[in-house]
């Protein structure tokens, strides 16, 4: 175990009965289905969520009335083995435009066989985030990021639970 | 990657467990956690809002304690608690609640591909 790395990321692995072709193309094509909705920076409903499938692209979430979010760039898209992404998204739940202020994703696809794929993923330099909560600390009323997150956080789990 | 071994066997368990969801799995380490994260209070106050003895209440707090997402301060004669100002392990337990979300919807949608093309 890489004590230093867990601190400051987080991992996740599994594996699909899918081509690595297939996995890696359901993850960038259907990003959509991957996404969990109630995720959403958006005033109102996501129509969809985009990936762009090249470095300099964007995950974009679509709002149902047409609005825009664009809360990650394509840092590397290399098929059918590997993208990383960027995760925009400041803990006061706003777009980071600071990309020193920003964390990242990579996801990994391995053949483990012709028709079995394991995906490892990575969300890494959580820290470089920090900033942002040392503001909100500070800062009057500074609880607004946090609760918002919490909201989240909480209907997502009451929707795994039932 | 030392425990990717683990979670070939295992799909879906991560290869280290994150301390602060793992604390937040419990309901009403969650009720707790969200009660302070409205505002700072004592065991008492606490135990007085929830279906739940002052012992047991305790007992909760120091598991949240643990995984650094509460800490305390003494006040007076009562022990005040409130979420950590420190938000890169709630950071951490929310992103891995995300991510854990997102992989499950990939599955669901790998597995129904691989209905289609078959």
């Amino acid at each position: 175990m890489n004590t230093q790395a867990a601190a400051t990321s987080v991992r996740h692995s599994l594996v699909v009965d899918a081509p690595v072709e297939i996995a890696f193309s359901v993850f960038t094509e259907d990003f959509d289905s991957v996404k969990p909705r109630e995720h959403n920076i958006l005033g109102v409903d996501i129509a969809e969520s985009v990936f762009e499938p090249r470095v300099g692209g964007h995950i974009v979430d679509r709002g149902v009335d047409g609005s825009e979010c664009r809360w990650a760039r394509v840092l590397a898209y290399e098929p059918p083995n590997r993208v990383v992404f960027s995760w925009d998204i400041s803990p006061l739940w706003q777009i980071e435009t600071d990309p020193d202020r920003t964390s990242e994703v990579e996801v990994r696809f391995v053949a483990e066989s012709q028709d079995r794929t394991r995906v490892e993923l990575e969300h890494r330099h959580l820290d470089r985030h920090g900033d942002g909560w040392e503001g909100m600390r500070e800062g009057v009323g500074g609880d607004q990021g946090w609760p918002l997150y919490l909201d989240r956080f909480r209907t997502s789990a009451q929707q795994i639970e039932h | 990657m030392t425990g990717s071994a683990v979670s070939d066997n295992l799909p879906f368990v991560q290869t280290y467990r994150t301390d602060g969801l793992t604390a937040l799995g419990d309901p009403t380490r969650r009720a707790i956690f969200e009660r302070l994260a409205d505002r700072p209070r004592a065991v008492g106050e606490l135990a007085g809002e929830l279906p739940v003895s002052r012992p047991a209440v305790s007992q909760h707090l120091k598991v949240l304690k643990e995984a650094r997402l509460v800490t305390d301060q003494q006040v007076g004669t009562r022990r005040i608690y409130r979420v950590d100002p420190d938000g890169l392990e709630r950071l951490r337990a929310y992103l891995d609640h995300f991510w854990d979300q997102a992989l499950a919807g990939y599955r669901s949608a790998v597995e129904q591909r691989m209905k289609e093309t078959s």
